[in-house]
């Protein structure tokens, strides 16, 4: 039972219930939707940015509490942050949930490191990961846009 | 609590091996058998026996072992016609499962006969093997799927489903059990209206095979599948009825060997039925395996079968019911072992987890019926679904898994 207290930490089930963030940006200057065909997990990212920078973030869908906590800590963690940092805080999720971290790496993980019990649990990884996998198609888009401009 | 039929599930369960083992910890409580059966240990045997022994193609040697082969295959096509009750063996295809029985039917008997702005009617509670087929011949053919609708409770609105039928409509498809829901449709009835109309109809099976007898002479339907899997059988194999007379005039859904006459490279002769449907070398071993889960089946007796499960429905149901912010998903008055349900504020992936972490395998999720989830307006229910060889005790434990749910994530 230690690993689902591990997996259910009062953090992820508070942001579960409470989702912080969970709204639309009509303004938004980029959005993607994200969608686990298995599980009917459904997200949508929208973010505005500020030169580099994330300066509002938000998200609406639904799904279980691993990934809605993971969408409401994501738009907390991502505020302000370059998206360069995004990318290397994306790595180091990952790396985390998959069990693959690497010994002292991801300090500035703070308190996405609640996901740490997700890796004991394979088939949830992806109910972790997809907010992020959808940041980065918004982000991706956000580059593509500002290339053909 | 212990129910009128346990001495059936008592009986059983020592024959299958994969239940003796613990999870987590925990002694395995199965309650996913809408997805796939546990399989006893003849048809384990089956499979080793014909690899250890008689590994040879069919139809083709004249060898003993071909000879072995080939005998073991076709005694399972028997025993297939027994098993539905189809008139003649020639009447019995071996497919992949229910979903290629469909794809089957829908090329080589349904989409020939479609044109433009005709019909393809179907159900709301389909399982996504009887959707997306049609939605494929339709499509290729600007011919429409129809769904007839079904109740809150889940029920086929059959006066609706009546009206449906107009004069465009060319083919029915109907799952005789929802695999979502549990819903038993009247399958005798549908096929009664369809025809009356002269509209041929398939019946997908693949819930209702496991769980109830099924007589396609006394349903009339034109085609039924059914899945190996679903029935106590090996994965890669199932079974499509059709009747003989359309299976004859029916062009062959896929070429190879096996499934001609004579073949020059200016024409080929087809074999006559059910050959003609099975081009290549056929899963063998499956086919042999799932003779002998039905030559078990046979054994503890379908209506044995149905009734210990009736029993389960019956218990588990109220049980639940019985729970403060839980709904049942699927209330329709005639049902086979499913229960669907949801928990306030609780998402069915969460509790699968620490259901699974106290032993109790469920399958949360859309079913593969979204339209359903839909029609509920849920995105995912968590849903058990009985097998013969449950127990009331398993619905305890059920039941105080789910209690503990309620604790971590309550």
């Amino acid at each position: 039972m230690s690993e689902l207290k591990e997996l259910y930490q009062q953090l992820i089930l508070d942001h579960s219930r409470s989702p912080r963030n969970c709204r639309v940006i009509e303004d938004a200057d980029a959005m993607a939707q994200g969608h686990n065909p298995l599980c009917g997990d459904e997200v949508t990212i929208y973010v505005k940015i500020d030169g580099d920078r994330v300066s509002d973030i938000s998200f609406k869908g639904n799904g279980c509490a691993i990934s809605t906590a993971s969408a409401s800590l994501l738009t907390e963690v991502m505020r302000g942050k370059t998206r360069e940092q995004a990318e290397e805080i994306f790595r180091n999720f990952h790396d985390l949930v998959t069990g693959s971290t690497q010994e002292g790496a991801g300090p500035e993980l703070g308190k996405l490191q609640v996901f740490s019990g997700v890796s004991e649990f394979p088939v949830r990884v992806k109910c972790a990961t997809l907010v992020w996998h959808t940041l980065k198609a918004a982000l991706s888009r956000l580059k593509e846009t500002v290339s053909t401009e | 609590m212990k129910v009128a039929t346990a001495a059936l599930a008592e009986r059983v369960r020592k024959d299958f091996p994969a239940l003796r083992q613990t999870v987590h910890g925990k002694p395995l409580v199965y309650l996913d058998n809408a997805a796939t059966t546990q399989k006893p240990q003849c048809v384990i045997d089956a499979i080793v026996g014909f690899y250890q022994r008689d590994c040879a193609n069919v139809h083709r040697g004249v060898h003993l072992l071909s000879e072995r082969a080939t005998e073991s295959f076709e005694e399972a096509r028997e025993k297939a016609q027994r098993f539905l009750n189809a008139g003649d063996t020639r009447e019995i295809l071996f497919v992949r499962g229910a979903t290629e029985g469909i794809n089957l039917v829908a090329n080589s008997f349904v989409k020939p006969r479609l044109s433009a702005c005709d019909e393809v009617l179907i159900t709301a509670m389909e399982h996504h093997s009887n959707i997306v087929p049609w939605q494929i011949v339709a499509g290729e053919k600007q011919a429409r799927l129809r769904v007839a609708p079904m109740t809150s409770d889940g029920e086929l609105m059959l006066e609706e489903f009546e009206r449906m039928l107009g004069p465009r409509v060319r083919f029915v498809a109907v799952t005789h059990v929802s695999n979502a829901l549990g819903t038993v449709n009247p399958v005798q009835r549908i096929v009664e209206m369809a025809h009356a109309k002269r509209i041929p109809v398939l019946i997908d099976g693949a819930q209702a095979a496991p769980h109830t007898l099924v007589d396609v002479q006394g349903l009339g339907c034109d085609f039924y599948v059914f899945s190996g899997h679903k029935t106590y059988g090996p994965t890669g194999i199932g079974v499509l009825y059709g009747k003989a007379s359309h299976l004859e005039e029916m062009p062959p859904y896929q070429g190879g060997g096996d499934m001609i006459r004579s073949v020059t490279f200016e024409k080929t002769l087809y074999n006559t039925i059910p050959y003609k449907f099975e081009a290549g070398t056929p899963d063998i071993a499956g086919a042999i395996g799932l003779g002998a889960a039905l030559d078990y089946l046979r054994g503890v007796g379908m209506e044995n079968i149905a009734a210990h499960e009736a029993e389960l429905l019956r218990y588990a149901t109220g049980e639940l019911s019985q729970v403060p912010g839980i709904r049942l998903i699927g209330t329709a008055r005639h049902k086979a072992g499913v229960v669907s349900f949801t928990m306030d504020g609780i998402h069915p992936h969460d509790a699968a987890t620490v259901l699974d972490h106290e032993g109790v395998a469920v399958r949360a999720g859309h079913h593969c019926a979204q339209p359903v989830m839909e029609r509920f307006g849920v995105p995912a229910t968590l849903r058990a679904s009985f097998g013969m060889y449950n127990t009331a005790e398993e619905v305890d434990v059920l039941m105080r898994a789910l209690g503990r749910v309620k604790e971590i994530l309550g």
